[in-house]
């Protein structure tokens, strides 16, 4: 027999939500955008230092992405927040950031910094595929121009990649937002943590639990109409196959997808 | 100085353990159109690569305008020259590829503002004057706001040769202009080649086209083997070949 639900609970935590709930789901999100940015960023550095003509920074390219990819984000995030102030002998991450207008709490940084070098490993490979899949007579072209490798690469060669690059990160955003959930373990709080103490003082696991995942499917949810906004976009400007708004949309939503037409 | 725009010396190139040109010389003076013709293979494609230094040369030297093209001489070695300086060689030398190499995100006015604006900083508005005028002279003055996707080989064809020429080069190469086109709309790409070549742009031109070669150019010269094997008019082409692969290639192509 099912254990009962207390359903009023979920309901409470689904539809009345508390301010310190709103203030979790704030960071989450705002630790999954600057997780992701830095990722991208540090994905292109990478992905451009992959093809140098100086070897060290293509062996350091390469030697990221085996560590980063090679070993767990749990195991990362640890390492980040108890290891690197130790190991560099000085105080890379605070306890806290005072920056003004706002401060940090040091897990913050140190969960950002965990999320967002991984991210970057896995972004290397993509943006990587993406340069890639650009026809070589696009460089050349650019080359014969007078253009120089750095011209070439921002005004000819990323804005064609883009293409091919922004669906495979709108996929990793939707990770990245699920993901963030495991700098709960180093005492942020964030969407999962503020449903994990709940569940400590309550010991109903199914109903905070069940509440949190509603709530990460309304983010990835919300993610995957921007995404679909965006991809359409894209495609606008490019000839033919491109797919209208309506099947890009259940596309993004893969369950209504399976019952349309194509 | 003479009006020699571009003197090959010598040049070889090697693919690993192939010797794809094995020391070709070649000069071409200003307003002069030369067809460089040969079988596939025959470093001919490889060569005027070479000229904007796409290729590198192993051996000999090729200069435009009086400049060493890519390498720069420091107490009589050849060193590899600067990006930024070979960039700016290039600037001189328009380029006109095969699959032509429009830029598929950029309209056919801005696959020619392109290089004016963010490589020579010429002004916006004046560079879009410009460009307009360039692909009115080529027949597309109505397709400015039309992506690439969108034209006709032939059409994308003409964008690439206004784009190079929006940069005001004062040596043009092409390398086989024709060859991925439908024949049926080879003819408008060539017609504007011909008119250039009447106004007086130096041109080198890879191509199988002999009824071009015929109209428009000074010179041919055929390649054979990674060398130059005869060169002369066309005329001389047509009516008495010298060297027995010539006359083979010929009778195949015509």
């Amino acid at each position: 027999m099912l254990a009962a639900v207390d359903w009023h609970v979920v309901w409470q935590r689904i539809f009345h939500p508390d301010h310190v709930f709103f203030r979790a789901l704030y960071t989450t999100v705002y630790i999954a955008v600057v997780a992701q940015v830095m990722g991208v960023l540090l994905g292109l550095v990478a992905a451009l230092m992959r093809t140098s003509k100086v070897w060290p920074l293509r062996f350091l390219s390469g030697l990221y992405v085996l560590i980063f990819r090679g070993t767990p984000l749990l195991v990362q995030i640890f390492f980040i927040y108890y290891g690197v102030n130790l190991l560099l002998g000085f105080t890379l991450i605070p306890n806290s950031l005072n920056l003004g207008l706002f401060s940090l709490d040091g897990a913050v940084v140190a969960g950002i910094l965990a999320l967002g070098v991984n991210e970057g490993a896995y972004m290397r490979e993509i943006i990587r595929a993406g340069i890639d899949s650009i026809d070589r007579g696009q460089m050349e072209a650019a080359k014969s121009l007078g253009m120089r490798y750095g011209l070439a690469m921002r005004r000819i060669i990323l804005p064609q990649a883009a293409r091919v690059i922004i669906p495979p990160l709108g996929n990793e955003f939707n990770n990245m937002l699920k993901t963030t959930s495991l700098v709960f373990t180093i005492g942020v709080y964030e969407m999962f943590a503020d449903a994990e103490i709940h569940y400590s003082n309550s010991f109903q696991p199914v109903e905070y639990f069940l509440a949190v995942a509603f709530w990460y499917l309304v983010l990835t949810g919300v993610w995957g109409l921007i995404q679909a906004a965006i991809e359409r976009r894209l495609a606008a400007a490019e000839r033919g196959d491109e797919l209208t708004f309506r099947e890009r949309l259940t596309t993004a939503w893969a369950p209504a997808g399976a019952f349309v037409r194509r | 100085m003479t009006d020699v725009v571009m003197e090959a010396v010598d040049v070889h190139k090697r693919f690993g353990r192939l010797e794809v040109l094995q020391g070709v010389s070649l000069a071409v003076t200003k307003g002069e159109t030369l067809c460089i013709i040969g079988a596939s293979g025959s470093g001919k494609t490889t060569f005027i690569r070479c000229i904007n230094h796409l290729e590198k040369i192993d051996g000999g030297r090729i200069t435009v305008n009086g400049h060493l093209i890519g390498y720069r001489e420091e107490d009589g070695k050849l060193r590899e020259d600067s990006e930024k300086s070979i960039a700016r060689q290039r600037t001189q030398i328009g380029m006109v590829f095969q699959r032509f190499n429009l830029f598929p995100h950029k309209t056919a006015m801005e696959n020619v503002t392109e290089a004016p604006v963010h490589v020579l900083g010429v002004p916006t508005d004046q560079a879009r004057e410009q460009a307009l005028a360039l692909l009115r002279r080529v027949g597309l003055a109505d397709k400015c706001d039309t992506y690439p996707g969108k034209l006709s080989g032939g059409q994308q064809q003409r964008v690439a040769i206004a784009r190079a020429l929006a940069m005001r080069p004062a040596l043009m190469l092409f390398d086989e202009p024709t060859s991925a086109l439908d024949p049926e709309v080879t003819g408008e790409v060539l017609s504007v080649m011909e008119e250039l070549a009447r106004e007086g742009m130096t041109m080198i031109v890879v191509t199988h086209e002999m009824g071009f070669a015929k109209v428009a150019a000074d010179r041919v010269v055929m390649m054979d083997g990674g060398v130059i094997i005869e060169e002369g008019t066309p005329e001389h082409f047509f009516e008495a070949p010298e060297h027995e692969r010539t006359k083979q290639f010929l009778s195949k192509i015509l």
